[in-house]
């Protein structure tokens, strides 16, 4: 006689918040279509106790400019695309991206300040090159985020792009922004779950709807802390499940960038032995990063090159049956 | 149910003998009750007692060990769903397959690839656990002769692989004097295969392709015949059933303290995966996500190395950040006019600092400040690596006397430090390093100390 076995279900109260980004012509932008995150009412792929309405999300990367410090690996994957944002958008719209990451660089050339103009102008050219919705960064410097920002905001009105980064030090303006333009915001803590609601608070109360935030509770690189990043969302997710309003914001993580700045992906040479084959491991550093993140709770994943992208989203697939 | 620590302790002796590992009865009893310790620790407790408790006192997954000359490898004995709960105790065994269809040399050649596979992390020799043997010739003697010839490379655990228990126990036989888990008792052969686990005082593997249910029976069956240390395999090969059911074997054996079904998991990574790079993302699942042995079937050194350090990270005790102790490190020896920088305490960015300044092979002095084991970006968010800190330690060591000149290197994700350094550290010169450990070498390398 088979044993009666009684799964345990959870019965969660809560429900993580749907986000839509991007706006089609209908709806004020010009995407060809939006693309909708959040929605869970169970952990991540438990697909037997809850409802996972909307897969995780591949954001690839692009920046307004060639990086000076990517990988060559990164470097030799994308090629000539990186010198022209809108080439690179576009490339990467082939390469499977859900959604593009457009990275504005804090110079033009390592020396002359990117000015609001010229970050216009690449925002311009990406959202002419793709019909997915768009993120666009700042450079990560109060005054140049504020600065760029605005004025991208301003050139992208209705488009729901998503604005990052917030942080506690600077969300203000980015955040008053995205109340004026109609966009979104990303909003960055550091591995710390109180830290993430507080930072959703103070957003929420200048006015801008939860359902327009995106949280973003830091990550690292496998072998870099990683765990970390992990444990804190799925704590996060927890929380958000048992009813904890302000911990119910999809989340957004970057896994690419954590991982490419590590050497196990960065650098081929003067590294040992045992370390294998270069292009091999940085490709499953970025990866396995990822995919741990995604099983964590992550909503959006932003990563860098696109034989990880393939591999991502084909198992993402898996996941989602 | 189980039973709270005071219940536990009216049933023992209450004699605080100590012979247990603990200091008191009290403090065993609150141990059995977390499921962190096994009532047979205690000498002296009453048979009576002993019938009582055992329900209610063994771990809710059973704590299993595989064995070879030189390598245990123990599963089991987890006490939580999500690390962050408390921790994950026991790391998966990493397993690497050889098939007893190839060649002996060759399989000889794959074992000792894999078994000299070793890597270094965070200061720890990183790798792999064991071999798994599997009789794909369904033939007694081949079997026997590909276990030989892997204990002929390797003193590692083994798992055997065979349907047939005639061939298992030529198997059995050929690995004498270890320990090794023996893969699987099914609803067709599970009588043969218990005798065998339970003469040779082996573990064994339980598989059943059709629901917990018929699983749980199974298992249940086996234990009748008298084998306690059982491995459950529920059939599940994809990611998202694999995902489902670990997560279902993990919620029944912790929130309803279910039995039947409280034993490890031994998952295959590459039976659900088209390629290796895939058989690794379903690998790094199973780390993750409850799986207690892995069985590979194909590793490189970069896949060893990434899902070595995974399991690192995932099995880290988030109680206990990994730290390294503030002080001046001292790397290739360094003379009075060598660089000077600083770090954290955390001890992942130690590491990659201090290999990197080790590999340029120049000379410098790492001064690593407290900041409670939390890495540069994250301490300084969390204003545990702020001017005040660095300069603290700056003040604190005795670097001043070591050193001929007054210049300190901060990391570049940090820069914005400089100028209040500068305020706190009068007479020092603050410079910007590098934004990433990696790019260290180079730019030691245009060191001036004056």
């Amino acid at each position: 006689m088979p044993v009666t076995v009684e799964i345990p279900v959870e019965k969660w109260m809560g429900k993580v918040l749907e986000v839509t980004l991007g706006a089609t012509a209908d709806e004020g932008g010009t995407r060809s279509h939006t693309v909708t995150v959040g929605g869970e009412t169970t952990l991540p792929f438990l697909h037997f106790e809850g409802e996972i309405p909307n897969p995780p999300c591949i954001a690839i990367e692009i920046a307004d400019r060639r990086p000076d410090d990517w990988s060559p690996l990164l470097v030799e994957a994308w090629g000539d695309v990186m010198d022209d944002p809108a080439t690179w958008a576009k490339a990467a719209e082939e390469a499977g991206a859900d959604l593009i990451l457009l990275q504005l660089s804090l110079t033009k050339d390592g020396d002359t300040p990117t000015t609001a103009a010229d970050a216009r102008a690449a925002a311009r050219a990406v959202l002419e090159a793709t019909g997915l919705p768009i993120l666009i960064f700042g450079p990560g410097q109060v005054d140049a985020d504020n600065e760029l920002l605005v004025a991208v905001a301003e050139e992208a009105a209705g488009e729901r792009v998503v604005l990052g980064v917030c942080e506690e030090k600077n969300y203000r303006t980015i955040v008053a922004a995205a109340l004026a333009h109609g966009h979104l915001v990303n909003a960055r803590t550091a591995m710390d779950v109180n830290l993430a609601k507080q930072l959703n608070i103070l957003i929420s109360d200048m006015g801008l709807p939860l359902d327009r935030i995106l949280m973003d509770p830091t990550t690292a690189g496998l072998g870099y802390g990683m765990e970390y990043g992990y444990s804190v969302m799925e704590r996060l997710r927890i929380a958000a499940l048992q009813g904890d309003k302000m911990t119910q914001l999809p989340m957004l993580v970057t896994p690419g960038y954590e991982a490419w700045r590590q050497k196990e992906a960065k650098v081929g040479e003067g590294v040992p032995e045992s370390w294998g084959d270069w292009r091999e491991r940085a490709i499953l550093w970025e990866t396995l990063t990822a995919t741990a993140l995604i099983e964590s709770g992550a909503d959006i994943v932003v990563m860098r090159h696109p034989e990880a992208v393939k591999r991502v989203k084909a198992f993402i697939e898996r996941l989602m049956k | 149910m189980a039973l709270t620590g005071l219940q536990i302790y009216k049933l023992l002796p209450r004699t605080n003998c100590k012979e247990c590992g603990f200091p008191t009865c009290l403090a065993f009893a609150m141990k059995l009750a977390a499921k962190q310790a096994e009532l047979a620790a205690c000498p002296y407790v009453s048979e009576e007692a002993k019938a009582q408790l055992a329900a209610a006192a063994a771990p809710p997954i059973r704590l299993v060990t595989v064995e070879g000359p030189g390598h245990k490898v123990e599963v089991g004995n987890e006490t939580v769903l999500f690390r962050h709960e408390k921790t994950f105790y026991h790391k998966p065994g990493i397993f690497v397959r050889v098939k007893d269809t190839m060649p002996l040399d060759e399989i000889k050649a794959a074992v000792k690839a894999a078994m000299d596979y070793s890597v270094e992390y965070v200061g720890m020799d990183l790798f792999l656990d064991g071999i798994a043997v599997e009789a794909a010739s369904g033939d007694a003697d081949a079997f026997a002769a590909a276990v030989q010839a892997v204990r002929e490379v390797t003193d590692r655990p083994l798992i055997l692989i065979a349907e047939d228990p005639a061939v298992m126990e030529a198997g059995v036989k050929a690995a004498e004097g270890t320990r090794p888990l023996l893969y699987a008792a099914t609803p067709d052969n599970w009588e043969p295969m218990a005798a065998l686990a339970k003469e040779a005082q082996v573990s064994l593997a339980v598989r059943s392709l059709d629901g917990l249910g018929n699983l749980a029976e199974l298992a249940e069956q086996i234990k009748g015949k008298g084998v306690q240390d059982l491995v459950l395999d529920p059939g599940v090969r994809d990611p998202v059933s694999t995902l489902v059911t670990l997560t279902q074997l993990r919620r029944l054996a912790l929130k309803k303290n279910f039995r039947p079904l409280g034993y490890p998991i031994i998952t295959f990574p590459g039976e659900g995966a088209a390629d290796p790079m895939e058989e690794a993302m379903l690998a790094s699942q199973h780390i993750a996500k409850y799986g207690g042995f892995i069985v590979l079937d194909h590793l490189t050194p970069a896949s060893a190395y990434a899902l070595l350090v995974l399991r690192e990270n995932i099995y880290t005790n988030p109680q206990e950040p990994i730290q390294v102790q503030p002080g001046i490190y001292e790397i290739n020896e360094p003379k009075p006019d060598s660089p000077l920088m600083v770090t954290t305490n955390f001890s992942i960015t130690y590491f990659s600092v201090a290999n990197e300044v080790d590999g340029s092979g120049l000379p410098g002095w790492l001064l690593v400040a407290d900041a409670e084991g939390m890495s540069v970006l994250t301490a300084w968010a969390a204003g545990k690596f702020d001017a005040e800190r660095i300069a603290k330690s700056v003040k604190t060591t005795s670097i001043e006397s070591k050193i001929s000149h007054h210049k300190l290197i901060i990391p570049g994700h940090v820069a914005v430090l400089m100028g209040e350094l500068e305020e706190e550290l009068p007479g020092w010169e603050i410079l910007v390093g590098p934004r990433e450990a990696v790019d260290l070498p180079g730019y030691l390398k245009l060191w001036q100390p004056s």
